[in-house]
């Protein structure tokens, strides 16, 4: 028995590995790229090391201007929807009422409408009172976007939080917004930390929406600026594209490194997916 | 009074999702039914089913459908969720580094962002790119396959960036399954096979039903993969739906068609999420 185990054991991860490596062709292109001085399309043991390309792209034009209007995209956006994903959690998690369920349910349904469809007439609808092109317009579109997720996530993890401890401080007069902010918040801390990070991830690697809303370079973020490496530039340099790649990459991949650590293995998004 | 005050928490949330997800969908369907053009004339007019009726007529209307049923079938309900679930059942036999280093490079290719993730698979996909070095080293007969077969390139780009969702909701739905279970048939005498088919399947088949509606409707609404990586080309060879929608409205400056097509895309989301929706009510 232990020796079919055993077996079965390398079998499985042979085949893992097989995959492993055909996943990491392209990750392993873009990290050795970024730092060959001679990169281009395949994936290669770099000649020589070198920073020449992180050297050329670390200027305000190419990433510090881009990476700043991100942050403030999808700063703003997300800091808006846990906002309003918290206020509205909180009545659906304590108070039962005949509305929570259906207003749950077209919360649900939202979540899984595609986004996409609805740019065009977004598009013209901002052009009509006059949105377009603005980080403010940008920002409410990505938090309403959002939204029906976040609110999602929010009530199942709030769901989690104990009551007593509210009912203490209701009857000692608090109100609710004071237990939700002074109790319940800081009691769900990892759930907060999930809708926060989920949401900004989102945000960031979504290039459709400001692809559509945005149109003076200047504020462009980097998801849509990214596209500039080819055509504007002449020649594509693929080393600075590399390494402007693993730049704009890095925040997103810390972030969920940092959440799926919080809570204990890399699942934690799939299973809170799974309702 | 108190239930007013208990009520106005929802108010920000209703607010925001009023005035920027369900009016552009009202006005989505409004503009669908109008001959609204991007040069922006003063007032567009009524034109009925019009732009429904060009689009059936329509044959490049007709090959984004068909490009797009391709496209999902491939990469989502085949692509994503069979190697979703292979992962999720290989990792649960394999050694612990290996799970970690599978787990860790697939769930990258998932968290990077939709336009890097584009770049990284043109780079494989091009002529002078990886595939074709790796087939060079192999004997085998090289393509370019961006062009000869661009449908194909962007549905292996989707199930590459889309597999971690899969492999995650997989391995917490075979979590669940009693480890008795599955030896009890073991002792039985049920081969690998067999376990997977007649006892792992059926106990899973709500996580299946789940993953297969929200890959689904992901992969409905890819648009900046395909855009990095071909722009909807060579012609219209890998032209979905969202991609004909943007080129109609906004290179054709038809906004009113354009609209009408994303409409059929939202209806189409709809029925999906609908599914979904009693799928999770018999899961509660």
């Amino acid at each position: 028995m232990p020796r079919k185990h055993a077996s079965r054991r390398l079998a499985a991860d042979v085949c893992l590995l097989l995959v492993t490596v055909a996943f990491g062709l392209p990750l392993a292109w873009v990290v050795l790229s970024s730092v060959d001085p001679h990169a281009d399309l395949r994936v290669r043991v770099p000649g020589g090391l070198t920073l020449a390309n992180f050297d050329a792209v670390l200027t305000p034009d190419i990433t510090y201007t881009p990476l700043l209007n991100s942050l403030i995209l999808c700063g703003g956006g997300t800091a808006l929807t846990v906002a309003c994903a918290a206020l509205a959690a909180y009545p659906l998690s304590r108070f039962r009422s005949r509305l929570n369920r259906p207003f749950l349910l077209t919360i649900l349904f939202a979540t899984s409408l595609p986004i996409t469809a609805i740019m065009v007439p977004v598009y013209a609808l901002f052009v009509r009172v006059n949105l377009i092109d603005t980080l403010q317009g940008t920002i409410f579109f990505f938090a309403a976007s959002q939204l029906p997720f976040a609110v999602w996530l929010m009530k199942n993890f709030m769901d989690g939080v104990p009551k007593e401890l509210e009912e203490a401080a209701w009857t000692d007069g608090a109100s609710s917004l004071q237990s939700l902010v002074r109790i319940v918040l800081p009691l769900m801390g990892p759930g907060l930390a999930v809708v926060t990070v989920f949401s900004f991830v989102m945000m960031w690697g979504n290039f459709f929406v400001p692809f559509m809303l945005l149109l003076t370079p200047d504020q462009m973020p980097a998801s849509v600026s990214i596209n500039d490496f080819f055509g504007n530039r002449g020649m594509v340099a693929y080393g600075q594209l590399a390494a402007f790649s693993v730049i704009y990459s890095t925040p997103v991949i810390l972030l969920y490194i940092l959440v799926a650590r919080r809570l204990g293995g890399g699942f934690a998004l799939g299973g809170a997916v799974k309702g | 009074m108190r239930r007013l005050t208990r009520v106005l928490p929802l108010a920000p949330a209703v607010v925001l999702l009023l005035l920027f997800l369900a009016g552009p969908i009202a006005y989505c369907v409004y503009i669908a039914f109008t001959d609204l053009q991007l040069t922006g004339q003063a007032h567009a007019s009524f034109v009925g089913f019009g732009n429904f009726r060009h689009a059936f007529h329509d044959a490049e209307f007709r090959n984004a459908v068909w490009l797009t049923l391709v496209f999902t079938v491939l990469s989502s309900l085949v692509g994503q969720n069979t190697l979703g679930l292979a992962l999720a059942a290989l990792m649960k036999r394999a050694s612990k580094p290996v799970r970690t280093l599978t787990g860790g490079v697939v769930i990258t290719a998932w968290v990077l962002p939709e336009v890097v993730a584009g770049f990284l698979l043109y780079a494989f996909f091009r002529r002078e790119g990886t595939l074709n070095a790796l087939l060079d080293w192999l004997h085998l007969p090289r393509q370019n396959w961006l062009f000869t077969l661009p449908v194909l390139a962007v549905s292996f780009a989707n199930v590459w960036r889309g597999t971690a969702f899969s492999m995650l909701v997989y391995s917490a739905a075979l979590d669940e399954i009693p480890s008795e279970i599955t030896e009890a048939a073991e002792v039985d005498g049920a081969g690998g096979w067999r376990r997977m088919w007649h006892i792992t399947l059926p106990m899973i088949r709500r996580s299946i039903g789940t993953n297969l509606m929200l890959n689904t409707l992901q992969t409905l609404s890819v648009f900046g993969l395909i855009w990095v990586m071909t722009r909807g080309g060579p012609g219209n060879r890998s032209q979905t739906l969202p991609l004909f929608m943007y080129e109609q409205a906004f290179q054709n400056s038809m906004i009113g068609y354009g609209t009408a097509v994303a409409l059929l895309l939202l209806v189409v989301g709809s029925l999906f999420s609908v599914v979904y929706l009693r799928l999770l009510r018999t899961e509660v």
